[in-house]
């Protein structure tokens, strides 16, 4: 889908809590065989979702310069909601100052629902509907204790404001794709605390296939190719995954490096494109094409093409980049961690 | 806190909003209705700066109830960058980090979680400054 009118994002910020848990302290603690990433964020006791989402979408409102009186929606995509029923947007909302006359509403798909959102604010803002659009990927994921999952699910998240020209942009969206079909790769049902996921099937019949396709729908639409782009994000559940994504469709680790933060933070599921395309734009230049695909479980992909703007060079050093959030760290071992994700029954 | 009580203050406890004196320009937080300086009740809302210094600080071992979960936690006395003074909780440092006069800004945390089907409070905690 081409975007019109020269939408383009306005402002991002990123949040990730400090604590970290080494994948080596999970391995001690359960064996295994190997550890797929260095180590995880972890929130604090004080922390959750709506947290984190609120940190992120402050540095976005004063990055972008704007009166958050302006934005006309804030919508959060996480898979970890603090509340059942009661929306996490309406706290984002009110703590920003952008209340009342504002859509505010969570968005549910694994982990693209944060990348689902940016779509929907794209289209609000270049039909005119309203002037400034946000959408927040955050989440505050977990594992069942020993399994595969908990060595990575992890916590943070980044949020983006929409607009349309003439208003100042950093970075245009040239189009987005939307890739999804119904897999059953990864689930979890109601009051049950832990995710489950049909191994086999996370792979090539899940990840691999949207995210692929999706990247090379929209680069066919574009007539774009990787040669291109000079960045390239894909959705880090791990580390192998996005690699072996970028290869295939032709990127360079060189594209890749700057997004990829899943060896130090974990996947933050919804935040996991959102933060690895705010690291991206933190080091990005003027004109530098950025390609950024998510993947979202039970499954689908979004992707997007984007064009970086004149006005990046002074706007990203204007909160902080995600590098500081990624170096502000205090490792906790497994007892702690397991006080800290209410896995010790009192 | 009553689920009315934390509606009601809210917007103030989200985004730092106190009490500005029409009278005096004396300004406060948390908002009392009455003036501190001067006595006076002819009050208007403002926004107050989000970055300050630690001008003294101390730890809770024992909190009261509703708070367990969070012990031991840091209480801080920050004065804000427009004068203002703001009792609060300080996160994401050890005690034996904080130093007086070190630079810390806002940030969102829960304050208070009503058991596992009650309300969850938000509001402001200082943490030390991210740039
Ligand atoms: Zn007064």
């Amino acid at each position: 889908m081409k975007t019109v009118g020269g939408v383009g994002i306005v402002g991002y910020g990123a949040y990730i809590p400090m604590n970290r848990l080494r994948a080596s302290e999970v391995k001690r603690v359960w064996g295994g065989s190997g550890t797929p990433i260095e180590e995880k964020s972890v929130i604090a006791m004080d922390e959750d979702t709506i947290t984190i989402a609120v940190e992120c979408a402050r540095y976005a409102v004063r990055r972008a310069g704007i009166d958050p009186q302006e934005i006309g929606a804030v919508y959060v995509g996480t898979e970890s909601k603090p509340y059942a029923v009661k929306p996490s947007g309406t706290v984002v909302a009110e703590a920003i100052g952008a209340t009342p006359h504002v859509m505010a509403a969570d968005y549910e798909f694994a982990c693209k629902a944060g990348t689902e959102a940016f779509q929907t604010c794209i289209g609000l803002v270049s039909s005119g509907m309203m002037r400034y659009a946000m959408a927040i990927g955050a989440d505050t994921a977990q594992g069942r204790p020993g399994d595969a999952l908990e060595y990575t699910a992890s916590c943070g998240g980044a949020a983006y404001i929409f607009g349309k020209k003439p208003a100042r942009t950093l970075a245009e969206v040239e189009g987005s794709c939307s890739y999804v079909t119904d897999t059953p790769d990864f689930w979890r049902r109601e009051h049950e605390m832990y995710p489950r996921h049909g191994n086999r099937f996370t792979g090539e019949p899940a990840y691999f296939k949207h995210v692929i396709g999706a990247a090379k729908e929209l680069m066919g639409e574009l007539g774009t190719e990787a040669g291109d782009y000079k960045y390239a994000v894909f959705h880090q559940p791990n580390v192998k995954f996005p690699i072996k994504a970028a290869q295939t469709l032709g990127f360079s680790m060189d594209a890749i490096k700057p997004g990829l933060i899943v060896p130090f933070v974990g996947n933050t599921y919804s935040g996991s494109t959102p933060l690895g395309l705010a690291a991206t734009l933190d080091v990005a230049d003027p004109g530098d094409r950025i390609l950024a695909v998510s993947y979202g479980s039970g499954a689908g992909s979004d992707a997007f093409s984007l064009t970086v703007q004149d006005a990046i060079t002074n706007d990203r050093r204007l909160e902080p980049a995600v590098s500081r959030f990624v170096d502000r760290k205090r490792y906790i071992d497994y007892s702690v961690y397991s006080k800290l994700r209410g896995k010790i029954i009192k | 806190m009553s689920v009315p009580r934390y509606w009601r203050e809210t917007k103030y406890r989200y985004r730092l909003i106190g009490q500005m004196c029409a009278q005096c320009g004396n300004a406060g937080f948390p908002r009392s209705g009455v003036c501190s300086a001067c006595g006076s009740v002819d009050l208007e809302e403002v926004k107050l700066a989000e970055t300050g210094h630690v001008v003294t600080w101390t730890v809770v071992r024992n909190p009261p109830a509703g708070y367990m979960e969070y012990a031991p936690y840091l209480v801080a006395l920050v004065e804000l960058d427009d004068g203002v003074r703001v009792l609060s909780q300080l996160v994401d440092i050890e005690p034996i980090k904080v130093k007086t006069g070190m630079r810390v800004e806002a940030a969102f945390r829960r304050v208070k979680v009503d058991g596992g089907s009650g309300i969850i409070e938000y509001g402001y905690k200082f943490r030390p400054l991210i740039e």
